[in-house]
C-alpha cells in the first residue's frame, strides 16, 4: 500500500515539474515575439494623434503589421488587409500598422492615397525589439483574443494560411 | 449636344480626307508598327541612360557582391585592407541590429541618405574599399542598394561591394550567429 501511495506521489510531483517547466518556458522564459508567449503590450500614438495601445484591443484577434512606405511586398499586402478589417472588422479582427518608416510624412500621404481603414503608428527600435527585433519588412504577427501571439510571419504572408489562420482565430472564444 | 459635336467634327474630317495612290494605302498599315518600334528604342534607351555602368541591377552572383560569409572573414581577417561598411538602409533597423564597424548613412533611396553618402566618401581615394548594405526586405526589392551603388560608380570609386542579403538582415545575418550591435 505505501508503495503504491509513494508511486503516486512520486507521478505527481512529476507532473508538477513539467507542468511548471512547460509553463515557465511559454512565459517568463520565451524570447521576445515568440509563439504562444504573450504579445508585448505598447502604448503609442497614432497618425492622427489618438493613444494607441494593444490593451485596448484585449478579446480581439490582433494582426500587428510591421511595415514601411519604401517597401515593395508591404506595400502588397496593405489593400489585403483594407479588406480584412472590412470583412472581419465586425467578428473581431482589428488590424494595427506599425511603420517602420524614417519619416513620418510619407506614412501620412500613403495612409490617406490608400485609404486605410485601421489604426497606424510609427514605430521604434524599442517596439521591434520587444517583438524579438524587425530586421526586415514586411513582418506580420497575429495575436489571438487571449493576447498570446498564434502566428508571425516574416516577408509577404501567403494570403490563403493567413486568411485560414484569421478565420481560425475568430471562432476561438 | 455631344453627339451634334461629333457629327460636326465626323463631317469635318471627311471635308479634309484627300484619295491616296493604292501603294501609300498598303504602307499605311505599317505605321502603327514603326511608331511601336520608335518607341521601344527610345525606352530602350531611356533605360539604358538610367544605368550606365550596366551593373546597376546588381543580380545575384554578381561580381560587385559579397556574400555574409565573405564578408565576414573579412572583417575578421587579421591581414588585407579593411573595408569601409556603410549602411544605406532604414535608421529603425540600425538602431536594432547593424554590423560592427558600419557607418549609419541613411536609406539610398532617399536624396538626404545619398548626401550624406556623397559627403562621407568625398575625401576618400577612388580605390577603396567599401561595402554598402541595408537588408530591409527581399534582394530584388531592396530600394536602397542600388541607387547607393549607382551614386559612388557615378563618383568613380572602382572597389565597391555590395553585401547580398538574400532576405533580410535578421535572416541573412542575424539569425546565423553573425555579430551584431545596437545603436546609432
Amino acid at each position: 500500500m505505501r508503495k503504491i501511495v509513494l508511486s503516486i506521489v512520486v507521478i505527481a510531483i512529476a507532473v508538477a515539474v513539467y507542468e511548471g517547466a512547460q509553463h515557465h518556458s511559454h512565459s517568463k522564459g520565451a524570447p521576445p515575439g515568440a509563439l504562444d508567449s504573450p504579445a508585448a503590450t505598447f502604448a503609442v500614438q497614432d497618425l492622427d494623434g489618438k493613444p494607441l495601445s494593444l490593451a485596448g484591443y484585449r478579446g480581439k484577434v490582433v494582426l500587428l503589421n510591421f511595415w514601411a512606405t519604401w517597401c515593395t511586398p508591404c506595400r502588397g499586402e496593405i489593400p489585403q488587409f483594407i479588406d480584412y478589417q472590412s470583412k472581419y472588422g465586425p467578428q473581431g479582427l482589428q488590424l494595427i500598422g506599425i511603420s517602420m518608416d524614417d519619416d513620418a510624412k510619407p506614412v501620412h500621404d500613403f495612409y490617406q492615397q490608400f485609404k486605410m481603414n485601421y489604426p497606424v503608428a510609427i514605430g521604434s527600435a524599442s517596439l521591434a525589439e520587444s517583438y524579438g527585433g524587425v530586421l526586415g519588412l514586411p513582418v506580420t504577427f497575429l495575436i489571438g483574443r487571449d493576447g498570446r501571439i498564434a502566428a508571425k510571419y516574416v516577408g509577404a504572408a501567403e494570403i490563403p494560411i493567413l486568411q485560414q489562420k484569421i478565420e481560425a482565430l475568430l471562432q476561438s472564444k | 449636344m455631344a453627339a451634334h459635336s461629333r457629327t460636326k467634327g465626323a463631317s469635318r474630317v471627311e471635308h479634309l480626307q484627300i484619295p491616296l495612290p493604292k501603294q501609300a494605302l498598303a504602307l499605311r498599315g505599317f505605321v502603327p508598327a514603326i511608331l511601336l518600334f520608335a518607341l521601344a528604342l527610345f525606352a530602350a534607351a531611356t533605360i539604358r541612360a538610367q544605368s550606365p555602368s550596366g551593373v546597376s541591377e546588381l543580380a545575384p552572383g554578381s561580381a560587385q557582391l559579397i556574400n555574409p560569409d565573405e564578408l565576414l572573414s573579412l572583417l575578421q581577417s587579421t591581414t588585407g585592407e579593411k573595408p569601409l561598411v556603410l549602411s544605406v538602409g532604414p535608421s529603425l533597423l540600425y538602431m536594432q541590429a547593424h554590423i560592427p564597424g558600419a557607418e549609419y548613412i541613411g536609406a539610398g533611396s532617399a536624396k538626404p541618405g545619398l548626401d550624406k553618402l556623397r559627403a562621407r566618401v568625398k575625401s576618400l581615394r577612388h580605390d577603396q574599399l567599401i561595402i554598402l548594405y541595408c537588408g530591409c526586405c527581399p534582394w530584388s526589392h531592396c530600394p536602397n542598394v542600388r541607387p547607393a551603388y549607382n551614386q559612388l560608380a557615378a563618383m568613380g570609386f572602382t572597389h565597391v561591394k555590395v553585401l547580398y542579403i538574400a532576405d533580410n538582415f535578421g535572416t541573412d545575418w542575424v539569425d546565423k550567429g553573425y555579430p551584431t550591435i545596437k545603436g546609432q
